[in-house]
């Protein structure tokens, strides 16, 4: 079984691959000096000329590309190409209040589906394997990028789409689905369905799935592997750069391979917009390297995270970022500490809750409330009053000590929070500021 | 000897105890004993049942948590003191009493029946004995 999908990339040694970066990144700076005049006019705001760029070491002197451009440049304002040479839209869920629509020519799709094909291989895919994709179809970019990927590899491929989980279950047992493909809080419905339905992890074929599109824990990373008896990996995209697969995990799990013969990653000061050296926790920005429909260079992607350059045991040369801690856009800030739904999740999976939560904010005589709301089972319920009120005490203190802050705990009923198929909707923010 | 007794967690809602108890009477199930313990947030109900399975398929399958516990069913004498002489029996014997509730007893009014939660169920058991204190089966329970 091959180990990676294109050996040769992946595994080149570091000073190839920035050769072959900066090769690329001018290439690609050109396209957008020449074809975007939206980018244009924002370098010469910062009195920047294309010549004053000799190499990719000067990248720190561009200007970024923000949320904000995209919104400013909808829907065409930052295409690179004439849309008779696009073929594909992707569009985001817009949750976050701005809508990005993004364009691909043929080209840009078949990078796309190969960087899902690395993923696919990291994770142990092969041409054998049957994948079964229960990331929406759609304007979403779950679906079709892995979709297209696993054509790519050769794998049979189950489209499934999200929802109908009695009915995942059925093909993942009845087709014989040896790796999944949705987002994490989905593969742990899916998991917890299982349960209930009396079925164990042997009794399904599943070896390893591919869970991205939002921030998850290494403990609900646990709780999946255990629930399915799986390898659970991480994937990471957006859409503004292509969708899923603009890093993915491999065999070792310890942080996301950035495919940086397609994109060039640094870290910043997120105030500052001050490039921070390696390992350094801070914004990750990107610059595409060989998009044709929708280049974009230094886009803000508002997610925290570091990189580091370790040599990974798995033999791939490519960068590495670290599990998202979470968007910058899902990050609360509660009486002024920042709070990350991911480090909730931690705790609560590791007291022995469910991964099924809510996160209600609230502002209260001008003073922000934050109220976890939890699900009963079984497992921590018992006769005794006192014993359920210490373990919700014990739940309080571990997120005291977590995130710094008290947290009001509600236990509620079973299935009485809303099971996500998707992304799911962790944080009801009632504050009105 | 020892009863079977169904705890549920409650959320602290109104119509809460209410969709329980319609759960349960849909199902035609016969409460024996029953008894409250709440907080501000939540609340556990224990029951006293004659079909302890079938009942917490019941509750299970209405979208409720509920587990089970080993208490005992005590027969106390319906007289001033009664109650005053098991407590005895066991402070006597180093019981420790969790919890404890009255259940519906019989008829004829020379008995109470009350269930107890105690830390530690066959020590509290063999004193009562000896005291000749009656405990009930979960048969002679349901032929109350």
């Amino acid at each position: 079984m091959k180990k990676y999908f294109q050996q040769e990339i992946e595994c080149m040694p570091h000073e190839k691959i920035r050769e072959l970066q900066n090769e690329r990144f001018m290439k690609q700076l050109r396209h957008v000096w020449e074809d975007v005049p939206y980018y244009r006019a924002k370098m010469q705001d910062k009195g920047v000329s294309i010549d004053d760029i000799k190499s990719m070491d000067d990248l720190h002197k561009l200007p970024f590309i923000t949320k904000d451009d995209l919104r400013k440049a909808y829907p065409y304002g930052l295409m690179g190409k004439p849309l008779k040479d696009c073929v594909r839209i992707q569009s985001t869920s817009g949750t976050t209040g701005q809508r990005v629509v993004a364009f691909y020519t043929q080209h840009d799709i078949h990078i796309w589906e190969e960087m899902c094909a690395r993923a696919l291989v990291a994770a142990g895919g092969s041409d054998e394997d049957v994948v079964q994709v229960s990331y929406g179809y759609g304007l979403f970019t779950g679906g079709p990028g892995l979709n297209g990927g696993s054509h790519l590899l050769g794998s049979l491929t189950i489209p499934t789409s999200s929802g109908n989980t009695d009915r995942q279950i059925m093909f993942i047992k009845d087709l014989s689905a040896t790796i999944l493909c949705c987002t994490p809080s989905y593969a742990a419905f899916i998991g917890e369905r299982m349960k209930e339905m009396g079925m164990k992890p042997d009794d399904i074929p599943l070896k390893a799935g591919i869970f991205g599109a939002e921030a998850w824990s290494e403990a609900m990373r646990r709780d999946i592997e255990a629930t399915m008896g799986i390898k659970a990996y991480d994937i990471y995209g957006l859409t503004e750069l292509c969708g899923p697969g603009v890093s993915f995990e491999c065999e070792d799990q310890h942080g996301m391979h950035i495919n940086e013969d397609y994109f060039i990653a640094e870290i910043i000061d997120p105030k500052t917009g001050e490039v921070l050296p390696e390992g350094s926790l801070g914004e990750l920005v990107f610059t595409t390297l060989d998009k044709e429909a929708f280049p974009l260079i230094r886009y803000r992607t508002r997610d925290i995270t570091s990189l580091t350059r370790e040599p990974c045991p798995c033999g791939r040369t490519h960068v590495r970022m670290t599990k998202l801690k979470g968007r910058t856009d899902d990050m609360l800030i509660i009486r002024g500490v920042n709070v990350f739904p991911s480090q909730i999740e931690t705790v609560l999976i590791n007291q022995g809750y469910p991964a099924n939560y809510q996160i209600i904010v609230d502002r209260v005589n001008n003073t922000d409330t934050l109220d976890v709301r939890v699900e009963m089972t079984p497992e921590m319920f018992t006769d005794n009053l006192g014993e359920v009120n210490k373990r919700q005490a014990k739940l309080v203190e571990g997120l005291r000590s977590m995130l710094g802050l008290t947290a009001k705990v509600t236990l509620v009923a079973p299935k009485t929070i809303v099971r996500s198929e998707g992304k799911a909707v962790r944080v009801i923010d009632n504050r009105k500021i | 000897m020892s009863v079977k007794q169904i705890s549920v967690f409650l959320e602290n809602r109104p119509g809460c105890l209410h969709e329980m108890t319609q759960a349960l009477a849909d199902s035609n199930i016969d409460l024996r004993g029953l008894s409250l313990a709440e907080t501000s947030d939540f609340g556990i109900v224990r029951l006293i049942v004659d079909d302890v399975l079938g009942t917490a398929t019941v509750l299970k399958d209405a979208g409720f948590v509920a587990s089970l516990t080993d208490v005992l069913a005590v027969e106390v004498p319906n007289v001033p003191g009664g109650l005053n002489k098991v407590l005895k029996v066991l402070d006597g014997a180093g019981i420790n009493v969790e919890y404890m509730y009255a259940i519906l007893g019989n008829k004829k009014s020379e008995t109470a029946y009350m269930i107890f939660r105690v830390d530690d169920n066959a020590k509290a058991a063999g004193a009562l004995g000896k005291d000749s204190v009656k405990l009930l089966s979960q048969s002679e329970l349901s032929e109350l």
